[in-house]
């Protein structure tokens, strides 16, 4: 069996979830929406929805830290809008 | 005069805006997003439309295309550059302009004719306006509710960043003329230099008397001088 050629394949690939969602003080819409919706439907426990976006994103590293911090730098270059939007970042 | 527009995938306002700029003998070119040279141009215009169907953000993803850097490198030699509509949200989305463009306060898309008030006529843009005068352009977007920091708004209000506000067809700028939420009805700002001009309404939909108005001209006009 031919073994699969992989590039920077010394490099582990480490995996992270990004999770986007608008700060708390900013309207979510589409949030609020499904929120009502839910709550029509009869889960009257629901107290609060917010809706966001998420990322999963593979890097090519082999420290954790450092992996860590370029997902970090993605996030404040162009994942996030750093006025209206918060971020968590963790390991898959 | 030199001028280009940029085209992004999903662009839709770039040829009104050249039918606009040649309107006033500017030679026009366009140039695709993938480009990385810039013609010789005295005037950088990035149109509306819904660039990348508005992925991750509208104008997130064109803020990052290969010649946005050199419309970067053109605005620091001075050269003027007009955002409209998700020309203004991709400004933003590069750092050229501050602040941010939130969904409508009506969290509708709007499309429609609004008043604007000439604020400041000391600039690039707007030199063939009279102050204080009332205009009508037309707006079609989701996201321009402008919002920003309070030291940034003041800094926008003290050095005259603001060229026009929405008013109504007297002039009277309040809330219940400010069509998306902005704040202090703000329709479009400059960067410091006053060589960047981001807006929301469409002043290449206002070209010829024929079609709703010619209010928009003078903008393009403007920049002839």
């Amino acid at each position: 069996m031919l073994k699969p050629l992989l590039l920077n394949s010394k490099k582990n690939k480490l995996k992270f979830a990004v999770t986007v969602t608008l700060k708390k003080d900013v309207l979510d819409p589409q949030g609020k929406v499904v929120q009502q919706t839910l709550r029509n439907m009869g889960m009257i426990t629901l107290k609060n929805l917010r809706q966001g976006k998420y990322f999963e994103v593979d890097v090519n590293e082999d420290n954790e830290e450092t992996a860590k911090n370029k997902v970090d730098e993605m996030c404040k270059k162009l994942l996030v809008n750093l006025i209206i939007e918060d971020f968590t970042i963790s390991k898959l | 005069m030199n001028s280009s527009v940029i085209v992004f995938p999903g662009s839709n306002c770039d040829r009104d805006i050249a039918v606009a700029l040649e309107k006033l003998q500017f030679k026009n070119k366009m140039v695709w997003h993938k480009d990385t040279e810039l013609p010789k141009s005295d005037l950088i215009v990035i149109p509306g439309g819904f660039s990348y169907g508005d992925y991750l953000r509208s104008g997130a993803i064109a803020g990052k295309s290969l010649i946005l850097k050199e419309v970067i490198r053109a605005s620091e030699k001075g050269c003027p550059i007009l955002g409209v509509c998700n020309g203004f949200q991709i400004l933003i989305e590069t750092g050229l302009l501050k602040g941010t463009l939130l969904r409508n306060k009506n969290l509708k898309f709007l499309s429609k004719d609004v008043y604007l008030k000439i604020l400041n006529i000391k600039n690039k843009f707007c030199n063939k306006y009279t102050l204080n005068q009332v205009i009508k352009l037309n707006i079609a977007h989701n996201e321009g509710n402008y919002f920003t920091n309070e030291e940034h708004l003041k800094k926008l209000e003290d050095l005259e960043l603001i060229p026009f506000k929405y008013c109504n067809e007297k002039g009277v700028i309040d809330e219940n003329n400010n069509p998306n939420g902005s704040l202090n009805n703000i329709a479009g700002i400059f960067n410091e230099n006053k060589n960047i001009l981001g807006m929301m309404p469409h002043p290449e939909r206002m070209i010829n008397k024929l079609f709703s108005g010619d209010d928009g001209i003078n903008l393009f006009s403007s920049l002839m001088n």
